[in-house]
């Protein structure tokens, strides 16, 4: 029986028979819909995906005229940071990388960040960030953003002001976990609408809020409602809102943003409240099973996105680095796996960029 | 992640017409197809076109809006955004700070 290269999620190399890939690419596909209470792919789609994964070339694409824009999280840290963002750990200027990323990288957009990637220590440096925006959107022709992420971790104790939730809910005290959450959120909104705006202020295209509701719940509250303000205050501002996960973990667990409960909710809910909040683009995130074949993760990843970029009503960029978008869990990512992640949520999910 | 991101889907940016078509989602909310559309009718050429590079580069020259490739005298930053604002009717947040600061 005809075997074919193919990957695990942890990206280690396997063969596997196209039955078997079938059986995965329907497991992957029930596992997302069954979850989310989203609608299954059509048997074309899964056949196109099942084409796409077992292509004899190393490398894939998608058809000319299908392309799409490139968003991108973490700026320059990509060259200069560790492996833990699958950093080279070359110490580059930041608007040496900016232009390089431009002019030798065929980026269509780019985005200014601070070596921690989160709001909060952007605060003390503002004014160090501002005038270095300032400089690079002198000599930039992409959209240039700032980005960052909400991190919502660094005001819980030991690094922040408030009550660690999750030290709370172990001593019972529920009702303090659940204050503490909400406080949290206000106090990100603030810095979001103080960070954002000077940012804006300094000639700024808009704002990435990336990895958003990875300290759950109240983490996403907190992003939406100082995107919000940013939009008040900025309305041209180009507003990306891209998530942690495929779904919002419920720290707080019954936090509303404008009247709804947030916790539990998957992409194509999720893109709703980006949209109120006043997000121009939507990055959704499907998660990898390190333990489930390339067919698996691939299939439950575009049967979520698909549905996403369906009810959306503004564009959708899918997160797609190591361990999401159906790409093995790995520092670096197979270019085999990578490339047939990326042509099946272009041609299949028909997302607006990646 | 640049690089096979960029060869299997990627519009290449100003190799041709990825910001402008970046632009348009983002000010307008525009989704891919309309957003290449609107682009391309801008640039005054086909959906496929946009995408090419072999046309794009000698196009960007032209209109002055920022090539990949180091042309001295040819505009790049602030100045091909200037350009880019009035090819697509459009206000870059960095221009109009350029110009209230540049106010007599």
């Amino acid at each position: 029986m005809t075997q074919f290269y193919t990957r695990m999620g942890d990206g280690k190399r396997v063969l596997m028979t196209r039955e078997q890939m079938i059986n995965d690419l329907q497991a992957g596909m029930a596992d997302a819909a069954d979850m989310g209470g989203v609608p299954d792919l059509s048997s074309n789609e899964l056949e196109m995906i099942l084409e796409i994964i077992t292509d004899r070339n190393r490398v894939v694409g998608v058809e000319p005229g299908n392309e799409v824009v490139l968003t991108y999280d973490i700026g320059q840290l990509d060259f200069t940071g560790d492996n833990g963002n699958s950093g080279n750990g070359v110490d580059v200027g930041r608007l040496e990388s900016a232009l390089l990323h431009e002019r030798a990288l065929a980026a269509d957009t780019f985005e200014l960040a601070h070596a921690d990637y989160s709001i909060k220590p952007v605060k003390p440096i503002i004014s160090n960030e501002m005038q270095t925006m300032e400089q690079i959107q002198q000599q930039i022709t992409v959209p240039y953003f700032y980005g960052a992420m909400p991190n919502a971790g660094l005001y819980y104790a030991p690094d922040g002001p408030y009550g660690n939730p999750a030290d709370l809910m172990r001593e019972f005290k529920i009702e303090e976990a659940m204050a503490a959450a909400e406080l949290t959120a206000d106090h990100l909104a603030r810095d979001i609408e103080y960070v954002a705006t000077r940012m804006m202020s300094a000639g700024a295209d808009g704002f990435n809020f990336d990895t958003t509701a990875s300290a759950g719940d109240a983490d996403f509250v907190g992003t939406l409602k100082g995107a919000g303000a940013l939009r008040k205050a900025c309305p041209d501002a180009y507003i990306m809102i891209g998530m942690a996960g495929e779904s919002v973990m419920g720290i707080h667990g019954s936090i509303e943003y404008d009247g709804s409960i947030v916790a539990g909710t998957y992409p194509h809910q999720q893109v709703k409240f980006a949209q109120k909040a006043g997000a121009n683009v939507f990055g959704p995130v499907v998660n990898t099973n390190t333990s489930k074949s390339l067919a698996w993760n691939l299939a439950r990843a575009v049967t979520f996105v698909k549905e996403c970029v369906n009810v959306s009503d503004i564009p959708c960029h899918v997160n797609m680095g190591m361990g999401v978008g159906g790409i093995p869990m790995c520092e670096t990512a197979p270019l085999d796996a990578l490339t047939r992640c990326n042509k099946a949520m272009v041609e299949i999910a028909k997302v607006d960029g990646i | 992640m640049a690089v096979p991101h960029y060869m299997t889907s990627g519009m290449g940016g100003i190799r041709s017409a990825g910001d402008l078509v970046a632009r348009m989602q983002f000010s307008k909310n525009m989704k891919i197809e309309k957003a290449k559309e609107y682009v391309a009718k801008k640039l005054g050429i086909s959906t496929l076109e946009i995408a090419d590079e072999h046309i794009m580069r000698e196009l960007r020259e032209e209109l002055k809006i920022g090539v990949v490739t180091g042309v001295p005298g040819a505009p790049r930053g602030i100045a091909a955004k200037m350009n880019i604002e009035k090819l697509l009717g459009i206000k870059i947040n960095s221009c109009e700070i350029f110009r209230q600061k540049t106010k007599g």
